[in-house]
């Protein structure tokens, strides 16, 4: 671990303003992705600047019948929280999916939005890696690349998102509001990751000196049906090889009226495809139309040496997450058996 | 039986659990001792080459820093191999850390910073800036070329001779399979990491993991020249080996010699990602070519096998000891070949040899009942042997019949229907499959010792260097001495893993309980007998002869008599392992069902029924933990377990249990172990077999199998992951 200047923020100002003060300064939350970085010195800011002060810990309902999280609420106290669990159960879901619950306890919504990738060679320092030392290279696309992205990659990282919240965040359509030193801002969480391209290091779009305040969740869908169904190397507590949150309603001629899924462990972001979910729209909630549905999202994706399994695992899988959905029955994240 | 065994087979709780519990229990690194320096190992990054340079500089200067050595500055060692010998290594030159500018394996340890504390040293060794000049390596099993190791590793029993002509009995024989398994790498990772407290002075004390004091004591000795001096190594507690103890490690090594340069005392523990390059379950490519007549009975097994080793050691072990011996066939060849890799040397990882052998082995056995269109478990029953025909003689005992029978019997392997893909339920297949297992049962081939003294409280005192791995050695040792002196455990009082205490060797192959066990009831019954005829001399005997006589009131009056002489006795167990009249082995059924979803690959054991038949128990509790943990280590190997590794790097991705998966609670469903009846008058003076390798061997085969019969899929590759099924039943 590299040596550090610890700063502790007392208000939001001034951890902007120490944000911009300090070069290479990070933001500590939960610390559950930062601190293990740090220690194998794949991040290695000179600055820490403790945020746990901060007034960010708050659940809202917001006057238009959405909800407004602070950034440091605890992923637990997202997933136990009794308007989330009755009016966006597919976010408890995803939560639940994820880590243990230790690490549910101690990570925050905020540092869930900004955990890195868990491809080996970005954590290896003694291996290149494009997005933790640019130009140094990618091993990932000639060697072990089972688990990496079969969409939006780039020549230079072919690295995954890790986290099932922002999976079920892209379902839902929520907003991340930040401040910087040029005031607030909301991004749709759509926009708040980004792809590869030609610069792997930047995962977002966050701006200079920007902070996560809140995650604002739109309004809620009335009679909404939902699945968060993830495959992985073995039961519990283990990253996604392939996840997929699904939201659908359904209207009374059995067509369905909405539908918004997106993938996880496929991409550099959660994955998701508007064009192919209008498809879904005015059509009955059935097979044929899932695996339509199924093919376009996946239109474009491109497999490396170990991962072609991915795609064909990713479409029956999105598959059977909208099947679940549809018929009211969600996959449970505590029975491990998949319905 | 000397007498009544009143404690001894019993469920006797750990004696050791309640020390563990309330963190009395201290391990290597636990120590605490003062002025003790930290380190810290600084890692190869390529798999071969030389070190062109290493700049120490910045890491010298880092606040606490006492000191960085590396190859070229490092205390003089012994220029020749042979010093660095270890009573469990391979044939070959030992890795010796430090030696030279030679790159051997990725993750190789290359310099070593010494400092105040613990994180002074881990954030001094990131700033170690070596450079390499690499050369062409290999780690790929596939890419490598096979040879016959030239010299036997001692300690493995050889490869057994070719009988019949298996090559002609398999060309001829109407009924037959042909199939190639191979295997992922493996790493032991106990849950203790690797720890060494070296304490310097004119007594070195050094607190190490390891399951051989004993043999770390001397190796320490030899290869740092610590004849003059007293050198104690302390075991006291130990987290889990599965093997990677065996042999004098790379902290141990590392952590005295740092305390000998700076004649300080210093503390190395080795983080999760160093523990990969200690060691590994060698990965191995292996044929299996089977023949039967139309009755299933066996006309040819050819078994070949390619394991991986290092460039410096030809490392061995049994992968075919059961193939010759475990069904009745006159026509058998088997090979064992190496291929050498640019890694560290493989070490022995709990069944070596068998786990990986049997894999392949019990699963062609079911691809071959599939052909013969018979019950796996019924082609095991027509080639059921009463004889070793390997090396032509009886087993002491055999009660694989027995396991077959009570196994399936609470598995219900009755109600199996014998097509794949016929039992399903919603969207999952279920697959019922099943394996055999077995390990040697044997006597360690090193002498055991163990001494028993009676204490001024009129308590016992049990002690033998032998170390406690987590298996309950303590428990059963306390067992057997408290039977064997007619008193009640609360009367024993052990002390065991220190090399101080009497000599025992390895604790390994599944041995410590016949071996350290029979040393400790032989030392019980002399002092038994010492303590009669001292009763004799000073008239003490006019309280009784029985156990009136062992109690502590006559005990302590008879020290008061003796005038300060103690009253101990000492015994040592031999074992000759020569010219025996009969095999011995452990046996073992596993029956597994697998609920695997269709058109995702999800895979889930839901059910193992494990029946092991091991000569006497002599505690149900602890060695029903021992095969539950064991079927666990299973789980893990037919499903997750992989150190995979990038060749064109020559390196291990796997750097913790991030990548590195293990079973979670999630993955293990129903475990049910059952101990069948066995007796053994002739395998060990307690008639103990040992328990410790035979829970893991036949669990990955019989869920291979199991998966075969849900899905249809003949999986050859382990671990079974979701890609490599997935792409099977897409073909």
């Amino acid at each position: 671990m590299k040596r550090f200047t610890y700063v502790r923020a007392a208000s939001i100002d001034q951890a902007i303003e120490s944000l911009s003060v300090h070069a290479d300064a990070k933001l500590l939350a939960g610390g559950t992705n930062l601190i293990d970085l740090m220690k194998y010195d794949v991040s290695t800011p000179t600055t820490i600047i403790d945020i746990n002060d901060l007034p960010l810990r708050e659940i809202n309902e917001t006057a238009d019948g959405g909800l407004r999280v602070g950034a440091l609420v605890t992923n637990s106290e997202v997933a136990i929280h009794p308007f989330v669990a009755r009016h966006y159960p597919l976010l408890a879901s995803a939560i639940f999916a994820g880590a243990s619950a230790q690490l549910r306890n101690a990570a925050t919504v905020g540092g869930n939005l900004m955990q890195r990738t868990r491809c080996p060679y970005f954590y290896d320092v003694l291996t290149p890696c494009n997005k933790r030392a640019p130009g140094s290279g990618c091993p990932a696309r000639t060697g072990l690349n089972r688990n990496h992205a079969i969409l939006g990659a780039s020549q230079l990282c072919v690295a995954t998102h890790p986290s099932d919240m922002c999976v079920a965040l892209a379902a839902i359509g929520a907003t991340i509001i930040v401040q910087g030193p040029n005031g607030v801002r909301s991004i749709p969480l759509a926009d708040f990751h980004r792809l590869p391209g030609d610069s792997p290091e930047k995962d977002t779009t966050l701006v200079d000196d920007e902070i996560i305040l809140d995650i604002f969740l739109p309004p809620v869908l009335e009679h909404h049906r939902y699945s968060y169904l993830k495959i992985r190397d073995r039961l519990s507590y283990a990253f996604a090889i392939v996840s997929a949150a699904v939201l659908l309603t359904i209207n009374d001629e059995a067509a369905v009226s909405l539908a918004h899924i997106a993938l996880g462990g496929v991409a550099h972001k959660p994955w998701r495809n508007t064009a192919a979910e209008a498809l879904l729209i005015g059509r009955p909630a059935s097979r044929v139309n899932f695996d339509q549905f199924a093919s376009m999202l996946l239109s474009g994706s491109v497999a490396l040496s170990e991962n072609d399994f991915k795609i064909d695992l990713a479409h029956r899988t999105v598959v059977r997450a909208l099947e679940q959905a549809a018929s009211r029955t969600p996959q449970s994240q505590f029975d491990k058996r998949v319905h | 039986m000397d007498q009544e065994q009143t404690v001894t087979g019993k469920s006797i709780l750990r004696v050791d659990g309640p020390q563990k519990v309330r963190g009395e229990a201290k391990y290597a690194a636990e120590y605490n001792i003062p002025d003790l320096l930290h380190a810290y190992v600084v890692t190869a990054s390529i798999a071969k080459g030389r070190i062109l340079s290493i700049d120490l500089a910045a890491a010298r200067r880092f606040p606490g820093v006492v000191e960085v050595l590396s190859h070229k500055n490092r205390p003089w060692f012994w220029p020749v191999s042979f010093l660095y010998k270890d009573a469990a290594g391979p044939p070959g030159k030992p890795f010796v850390p430090l030696d030279d500018d030679r790159v051997y394996f990725s993750g190789q340890p290359v310099a070593l910073v010494i400092a105040e504390n613990y994180e002074a040293a881990r954030d001094a060794a990131a700033l170690v800036k070596v450079t390499y000049k690499a050369e062409q390596h290999t780690t790929d099993l596939a890419a490598s070329t096979a040879f016959k190791p030239r010299k036997r590793r001692i300690g493995v029993a050889p490869v057994p001779h070719p009988t019949g002509d298996a090559d002609l009995a398999f060309a001829v024989a109407p009924l037959k399979i042909e199939s190639t398994y191979t295997t992922s790498p493996e790493n032991h990772h106990p849950m203790e990491l690797f720890a060494t407290t070296v304490k310097w002075g004119k007594i070195v004390t050094v607190y190490d993991k390891t399951q051989s004091p004993k043999s770390v004591e001397l190796f320490l000795k030899v290869a740092f020249r610590l004849i003059g001096r007293k050198v104690r190594v302390v075991s006291t507690y130990v987290g889990g080996a599965f093997g990677l103890g065996l042999r004098p490690q790379q902290s141990v090594f590392l952590a005295v010699m740092a305390a000998k340069a700076l004649e300080r005392s210093v503390r190395l523990v080795l983080p999760r990602d160093h523990m990969f390059a200690l060691g590994y379950r060698a990965n191995a490519v292996q044929t299996v070519s089977l023949a039967a007549d139309e009755q299933g009975r066996l006309q040819a097994v050819r078994h070949r096998a390619v394991a991986a080793t290092s460039q410096f050691e030809d490392a061995q072990d049994p992968m075919l000891l059961f193939s010759a011996s475990l069904y009745r066939c006159n026509n058998i060849k088997l090979t064992y070949e190496l291929a050498k890799l640019d890694t560290v040397s493989p070490c022995d990882m709990r069944a070596p040899g068998a786990a990986t052998g049997m894999f392949a082995l019990e699963s062609a056995m079911d691809e071959l009942a599939y052909v013969l269109d018979m019950d796996p478990l019924a082609l095991r029953l027509t080639n059921y042997t009463e004889r070793d025909q390997s090396e032509n003689r009886p087993f002491s005992s055999k009660a694989l019949r027995e396991c077959y029978a009570l196994g399936s019997e609470r598995f219900g392997w009755h109600k199996r229907s014998r097509a794949p893909r016929s039992m399903r339920e919603d969207k999952e297949l279920i697959g019922w499959g099943m394996a055999t297992g077995a390990w040697e049962a044997a006597m360690s081939p090193a002498p055991a010792r163990a001494k028993v003294m009676v204490r001024s409280d009129g308590k016992f005192e049990v002690t033998s260097s032998i170390t406690d791995i987590g298996t309950g050695t303590y428990t059963i040792l306390s067992q057997i001495a408290a039977d064997t002196l007619e008193t009640t455990m609360d009367r024993v009082v052990i002390r065991l893993g220190d090399s101080a205490l009497p000599f025992n060797p390895i604790q390994g192959g599944s041995w410590t309980a016949a071996t350290s066990g029979a040393a400790v009831q032989s030392a019980c019954r002399k002092l038994k007998s010492t303590i009669r005829s001292r009763a004799k001399h000073t008239g003490v005997l006019g309280r009784g002869q029985g156990a009136e006589l062992l109690s502590a009131s006559a005990l302590i009056d008879l020290l008061k008599l003796q005038r300060g002489r103690k009253l101990s006795a000492t015994a040592t167990m031999f074992s000759f392992p020569f010219g025996k009249k009969f095999s011995s082995a452990t046996h073992a059924a596993v029956f597994a069902e697998v609920r695997v979803d269709e058109e995702l690959s999800v895979v889930r054991v839901t059910r193992i029924v494990c029946a092991v038949a091991a000569g006497r128990i002599l505690n149900p509790n602890t060695a029903r933990s021992q095969i539950i943990g064991a079927t666990v280590m299973g789980i893990g190997k037919a499903l997750h377990e992989d150190a995979a590794y990038d060749h064109n790097l020559g390196r291990c991705m796997a750097h913790g249990f991030a990548d590195y998966h293990i079973p979670t609670n999630a993955d293990v469903y129903d475990i049910d172990v059952v101990f069948v009846d066995e007796t053994d008058a002739e395998v060990s003076p307690l008639g103990v077999k040992g328990v410790g390798e035979i829970g893991v061997v036949a669990v990955a085969p019989a869920i291979a199998n199991a998966i075969f019969h849900a899905t249809g899929e003949r999986m050859r590759h382990l671990p079974i992951t979701i890609d490599r099924l997935a792409r099977a039943g897409s073909r």
